[in-house]
């Protein structure tokens, strides 16, 4: 067991967890955070996605106890003020989701990309997809969600 | 899926690490686990410990040394992907970083940990080998042409850490690979690098380790472009064979990775 203390979603955390807690469990389980999925498992669909200290991070192929000191965003620390974010939003306008399972590693990736490449085209927003998975194959408008935020963004 | 327990140790500096791996035999070096969580996972490894060096700061950086190219071993593949003096010096490196796995892959892997894992599919081993890398441990250098040894296997010997890569910057490169539509890792990927001594072509993905293609680089020294390498295949025995290609496939990938490679280092 190690101590760990971290914060997430801006909020201080500290708990003693088994060293091989992943830290998309201790996310889901220890602190009841579920809008992280669990997708594949295996590295590669990225429905666990959060943001490590601003850099994304499949939260299942990270270790909670590397987090130690990190400031995490999940997709739950997104929406301010009751307010969604705005890629929240342009999923949402642009039916960006079928199921809905894969979404939050869509938007915490959205997010990401959109922070790097303010000035994204459809083929690079696929590119920039790789490693994130939608098995309703729903891309079309997963894409067009992006392009959009990525659009109202710069202009805001 | 949940690994088999272990004991989690954070080094402070390179020497605690190094510390710690003597008295703990059983350790593995956690350098940004891309490889070795998933692994853990399926309980194909277990490891007794994992020392974590992830955050020695000692290990990530990049800097232009002359006519080379330096990076800590710990420098992530997005730093190398992004940096402004690789992308200036051996632009197919960045070019070779920002394709590795996905982008959050890339926050976490390392150069280190890719070649001390030598994956037979792992993009930076055919960057190593063709550009003549160096590759510094905490007991000596390496050339990457004694490097690497085998599937999985390299010479670093228990308790040696790669600490840096020291990159020659040659007069040109290109890399390309053919990407497994489903896992994505390359079923061929083909480095090549034009420098002063002469042209080196290294093949990652297509056999059980990488490999130089002698034949290609003789014909690429005495005339550098996509045309020289566009007849000479290298032989089916020996590359990788399964549901996902024949090793005839793969030897012609080769080929073809090659020409693409060269274009792409004429650009």
């Amino acid at each position: 067991m190690t101590a760990v203390s971290l914060t997430v979603n801006g909020k201080p955390v500290s708990a003693e967890i088994e060293d091989r807690t992943l830290l998309v469990y201790f996310l889901r389980e220890n602190l009841r955070l579920t809008g992280t999925h669990i997708g594949c498992d295996t590295s590669q669909c990225g429905a666990c996605v959060v943001h490590v200290d601003g850099q994304p991070v499949k939260s299942c192929t990270m270790f909670a106890v590397q987090a130690e000191g990190a400031k995490i965003t999940t997709i739950e620390g997104l929406a301010k003020d009751g307010k969604l974010h705005p890629v929240q939003e342009a999923f949402r306008e642009n039916h960006g989701l079928q199921c809905g399972f894969c979404t939050p590693g869509m938007i915490m990736t959205a997010v990401d990309m959109i922070r790097r490449k303010p000035n994204l085209d459809r083929a690079t927003i696929r590119e920039e997809l790789e490693g994130n998975i939608c098995r309703c194959t729903g891309y079309h408008n997963i894409v067009s969600s992006i392009e959009d935020a990525a659009r109202k963004m710069s202009a805001a | 899926m949940i690994p088999y327990a272990f004991t989690y140790h954070r080094a402070k500096s390179l020497s605690d690490a190094q510390a710690l791996l003597a008295t703990s035999p059983d350790a593995k070096l956690l350098a940004g686990g891309q490889t070795l969580i998933p692994t853990m996972k399926q309980r194909l490894a277990n490891p007794q410990a994992l020392i974590d060096i992830s955050g020695l700061k000692e290990l990530s950086f990049i800097r232009v040394a002359g006519d080379a190219v330096v990076i800590g071993a710990g420098t992530k593949h997005a730093a190398i992907a992004t940096s402004a003096d690789v992308k200036r010096a051996i632009p197919a490196l960045a070019y070779m970083a920002a394709h590795i796995g996905d982008p959050a892959v890339r926050s976490m892997g390392t150069l280190g940990g890719a070649l001390a894992n030598n994956d037979p599919a792992a993009d930076y081993p055919a960057a190593a080998l063709a550009l003549s890398a160096t590759i510094k441990t905490t007991k000596r250098s390496i050339a990457a042409d004694d490097f690497f040894t085998g599937m999985f296997s390299t010479v670093l010997e228990d308790g040696e850490i790669i600490t840096e890569v020291s990159f020659p910057i040659p007069e040109r490169a290109g890399y390309e690979k053919f990407r497994n539509p489903a896992s994505r890792y390359a079923m061929a990927g083909v480095f090549v690098a034009k420098e002063k001594s002469g042209v080196r072509v290294a093949v990652t993905g297509a056999a059980p380790a990488v490999f130089r293609v002698p034949e290609m680089e003789a014909a690429l020294a005495k005339n550098f472009t996509a045309d020289a390498v566009a007849k000479i295949t290298v032989p089916a025995v020996g590359m990788n064979s399964d549901i996902h290609g024949s090793a005839e496939y793969r030897a012609h990938l080769v080929t073809v990775m090659a020409k693409r490679a060269v274009e792409l280092a004429l650009k």
